[in-house]
């Protein structure tokens, strides 16, 4: 059932909401090992272009390839392969923790074990039976991580997963994504965190008003280029 | 993942949830049971209650009582908007829909156990005569207004008009329940209780329930899909 | 539908025009006399009303099933004159019943069921302009279930009304009445499908316009 793609492609995706274009002919390659900075200001996009390789959104034209297979006929099949955090988390505040991770875990045909290992890897084995209403936003955050790769996805989408976190937080958050692409994952990442995204990104794909503007690898000096192609209005 | 799997695993999501807060059970009981009195000041006259009056109050505080749970129910899978979460899953997505439709379902038979005796007593109504064909038009009449109004409910999520929006969309498409719940309790509550009555009307809800149960399944998906 | 644009409008026009001689030549009816002649106008219309409903729901069940914002536009432009010729319905429904019935509004069978529909309908209106983002398919579902659901609503009222058994009988369609009947509701079609083809084209032009913009963002 499960359908492993070694790479995602976006040919000319356009996706426009009645008059207003959110996407304009975008193009894009991604492979495993990959960790790609979405980067750019609010409104270019970078949201919806999560959505289309999430499978959520779909384009109005241009095709979105996962390996071979388009989202259209092996849906659930790819899927079972992709893993998003959002802004909002996906979490239930009623429930805890460990009911949280229990639930998607089943959810994605994975036994009560998955869950467990995933508390563990988030460090909030301890609080695995609190309500996640109790929890502070930076352990939202992690367990809500943890939540998005309980299935080991292949295609990791993070958007803006550093937001609320600690100098700490956000250094366990870079280590695991950049385990993750070692380990044969295509990361794509979302942020306004121009300077955390320096040290970790290895392709940057920058977004103004819906086109990319740039896909190049990252070499330093992000904060500087980013300036330059977006401006700083 | 099998179909039925993941509607018992949402279900059960659901229910925990639920047993836990127990917010939306509450609300809703206390709701009905005002709804309730509300028609009893208004409709009372000298201790005498109205002639037609329990089988339609009912079937009101029913579909009143619904539409606020299930407005709170999708509630909370915007918070966190965990829907998406949802849809993202390799899950079949019809599978998410009945598993929230058996979760109304579930509650809105638990405020009927609460409202039946409480309509009974209050309008001095024998509800208790033929109390199988009851439960059947109860339920039947029950899984027919969820059915829409849960598919209504998760399609309006995203919408920033969606408190006001359900009622005016769900209410004309349920009427026909409505009617032939009311009718066909009415039916039940006449001195020599009118079973075949109360049968025909139960037969239109059971098509009812087949015809909007199914098309939903279909519709779920492309509707849901962004 | 652009080239019969011209003749359908001549043709409807005439027919509109010649129509009051037809009804005024008409046999009167037995019991109600002049009155019964709104009869020309009111079944026509819901002729119209019921045929926009259906054409609604299929185009909506296919806009879903292809995507292909054509059938949308249909759906969009067949629910607006479902509603404009329901509501037509329903003001010369009560007219006619508060001059043969003596009040206003009896709870009919057909003119509830009517209502039911018109409401659903209104509901779709309201979803298309109201439901924010994604509000086409919100619309498409809610004209499918209200197509859906005319079976149910025809049994559930017809049985609800004759339980109790009060209004007068409307009244049979006798042979001399035919002739003009007929004619009101080919005209009435015609117009129907006249008025289809201009709301048509309001909504293509519409879509094209949205693609101008989005061109326009193109060659910045």
């Amino acid at each position: 059932m499960t359908a492993d793609f070694d790479s995602v492609r976006l040919i000319d995706v356009s996706r426009h909401f009645g008059r207003r274009r959110a996407l304009a002919r975008l193009s894009l390659g991604l492979s495993r090992g990959d960790i790609v900075g979405l980067l750019g200001p609010n409104g270019a996009g970078k949201s919806t272009l999560v959505g289309i390789l999430a499978t959520l959104v779909t384009p109005t034209s241009g095709d979105v390839r996962f390996g071979e297979a388009h989202a259209g006929t092996h849906g659930p099949a790819i899927r079972s392969r992709i893993g998003l955090l959002a802004h909002e988390l996906h979490l239930y505040p009623e429930l805890t923790a460990r009911q949280n991770l229990a639930f998607f875990a089943g959810l994605y045909g994975l036994d009560a074990g998955a869950a467990d290992a995933a508390l563990e890897r988030a460090g909030l084995a301890d609080r695995a039976d609190d309500d996640v209403s109790g929890f502070s936003r930076g352990m939202r955050q992690r367990l809500a991580l943890e939540r998005a790769l309980l299935h080991e996805p292949r295609l990791v989408l993070l958007d803006e997963p550093f937001t609320g976190l600690d100098d700490r937080a956000t250094g366990l958050v870079s280590e695991r994504v950049r385990q993750l692409a070692a380990k044969g994952a295509i990361v794509v990442l979302a942020t306004h965190d121009l300077d955390v995204a320096d040290g970790l990104v290895t392709r940057v794909a920058l977004l103004r008003e819906g086109r990319l503007v740039e896909d190049a690898p990252a070499a330093g000096g992000l904060r500087a280029r980013y300036r330059t192609l977006v401006g700083t209005r | 993942m099998t179909f039925a799997r993941v509607a018992l695993l949402v279900l059960r999501k659901d229910v925990a949830i639920e047993v836990k807060s127990r917010e939306i059970l509450y609300t809703t009981l206390f709701f009905a049971a005002s709804c309730v009195l509300v028609f009893a000041f208004a409709l009372i006259r000298e201790g005498r209650p109205p002639e037609e009056g329990p089988s339609g109050i009912l079937w009101i505080a029913i579909a009143f009582s619904g539409t606020l749970a299930l407005g709170r129910t999708f509630e909370r899978e915007r918070y966190g908007d965990t829907l998406r979460a949802l849809l993202l899953a390799p899950a079949p997505r019809p599978a998410i829909y009945v598993g929230k439709l058996l979760g109304i379902v579930l509650l809105l038979l638990v405020a009927e156990l609460m409202l039946v005796p409480a309509v009974a007593l209050l309008f001095q109504a024998p509800l208790f005569a033929r109390p199988l064909l009851l439960a059947g038009l109860l339920g039947a009449g029950t899984v027919g207004f969820a059915a829409v109004g849960t598919l209504f409910a998760a399609m309006l999520v995203r919408s920033r008009t969606r408190d006001v929006m359900l009622p005016i969309l769900l209410y004309p498409i349920t009427v026909p329940v409505i009617i032939a719940g009311a009718r066909g309790t009415s039916a039940l509550l006449l001195p020599s209780p009118d079973e075949a009555t109360a049968l025909m009307w139960l037969a239109l809800l059971v098509c009812f329930d087949v015809v909007f149960v199914t098309l939903s399944l279909w519709t779920f998906e492309p509707v849901m899909s962004e | 539908m652009k080239k019969a644009f011209v003749p359908l409008t001549i043709v409807v026009a005439a027919m509109f025009a010649y129509a009051p001689v037809l009804i005024a030549r008409a046999d009167y009816e037995a019991t109600m006399g002049l009155v019964q002649k709104i009869f020309y106008f009111h079944v026509p219309s819901w002729f119209v009303m019921f045929t926009a409903v259906f054409i609604c729901g299929g185009a909506s069940a296919l806009y879903l099933a292809k995507g292909d914002p054509r059938f949308d536009r249909v759906a969009a432009s067949a629910g607006e004159i479902a509603v404009v010729f329901g509501l037509m319905g329903l003001v010369t429904g009560p007219l006619w019943g508060r001059k043969a019935w003596g009040v206003w509004w009896q709870w009919d069978a057909r003119l509830t069921m009517a209502l039911l529909v018109e409401l659903i309908f209104v509901g779709y209106l309201i979803v298309r302009k109201y439901g924010g983002p994604g509000s086409e398919k919100l619309g498409a579902a809610m004209a499918i279930f209200g197509t859906a659901n005319v079976p149910f609503v025809y049994v559930s009222v017809n049985i609800w009304r004759t339980i109790h058994p009060k209004t007068t009988v409307v009244p049979t369609l006798a042979a001399t009445m035919a002739i003009p009947f007929w004619y009101s509701v080919l005209a009435f079609m015609l117009l129907f499908t006249l008025l289809m083809t201009l709301r048509l084209g309001l909504e293509r032009q519409r879509a094209a316009l949205d693609e101008l913009y989005l061109a326009e963002d193109d060659d910045v």
